[in-house]
């Protein structure tokens, strides 16, 4: 599958149009997490543990844009963007969103 | 009075540790861009002709920085008379940078030559930090462009 923030794709050309796809996903951090978090508003720094959460949490939902593409039947997802939004307190939303295409060498 | 003692305490921790974990980050900041320098990353929407031949793939890099106490006061008190936030500024110039440069990895790691289209996100994390900012995530993405001779299906 390919997928790409861009509107077209270098040597390739659009066939077909199957709409839009999205993905996404909401996760909390554990309280261990938070009191580290805490610390380090003190100390400053970089928060690995929430940087490995949100890239998981990302994944997670290129995933699920990727299951809907297929089942589609597209092979590519094009002008990907990501959203991010903290919904409620220790919880935030990754939401990811494209257009379902099929494309064909040119 | 015991009150007072641990905000200074608090305070000189921040500004010591703050300092330093900056002027580290910034450091290893220079280095990396010297070094992926040759990974090209451009907003333009579209690539230039001479990518006709290329394989395109989407690459992200983010990264989360929290803030330190002393800057959380020095903004506080710049809240006070308004102007130019320096202590929120290299914390969100460092965030971004670092964050390209992550990407720059990903692209790099594929056999990529250039990204095009970076787009940024931001978002604060600050549930245990009240009105203040706590801290900020940055993610950088972008499509990368590998040569087909690096093609890796």
């Amino acid at each position: 599958m390919l997928i790409s923030n861009m509107e077209v794709v270098p040597g390739k050309k659009v066939v077909k149009h199957l709409g839009l796809v999205q993905g996404s996903t909401v996760r909390a951090k554990h309280a261990g997490r938070d009191i580290m978090a805490g610390l380090k508003n003190i100390f400053g720094g970089e928060l690995k543990g929430y940087t490995e959460l949100l890239s998981e949490s990302r994944d997670e939902a290129l995933s699920r844009l990727q299951q809907q593409a297929e089942l589609l039947g597209a092979n590519a997802i094009l002008n990907v963007r990501f959203s991010t939004s903290s919904i409620a307190a220790g919880a935030s939303e990754i939401f990811v969103y494209g257009s379902a295409v099929v494309v064909e060498e040119r | 009075m015991g009150q007072f003692g641990v905000f200074l305490l608090l305070l000189t921790l921040g500004y010591v540790f703050g300092r330093m974990a900056e002027s580290r980050h910034y450091r290893s900041i220079h280095k990396r861009e010297a070094l992926l320098r040759r990974v090209l990353v451009l907003p333009d929407k579209m690539p230039p002709i001479e990518f006709q031949q290329h394989n395109s793939t989407l690459v992200t890099g983010s990264v989360v920085i929290s803030v330190d106490y002393f800057k959380t006061i020095a903004a506080a008190l710049r809240g006070l008379v308004g102007g130019r936030v320096n202590a929120y500024e290299s914390l969100l110039d460092r965030a971004r940078r670092e964050a390209i440069l992550r990407m720059q990895e990903q692209a790099r790691l594929k056999g990529a030559s250039a990204v095009f289209n970076l787009k940024f996100e931001t978002s604060r994390i600050g549930d245990n930090a009240g009105k203040a900012l706590g801290s900020v995530e940055v993610l950088a993405y972008g499509t990368a462009l590998i040569p087909q001779r690096h093609a890796t299906a």
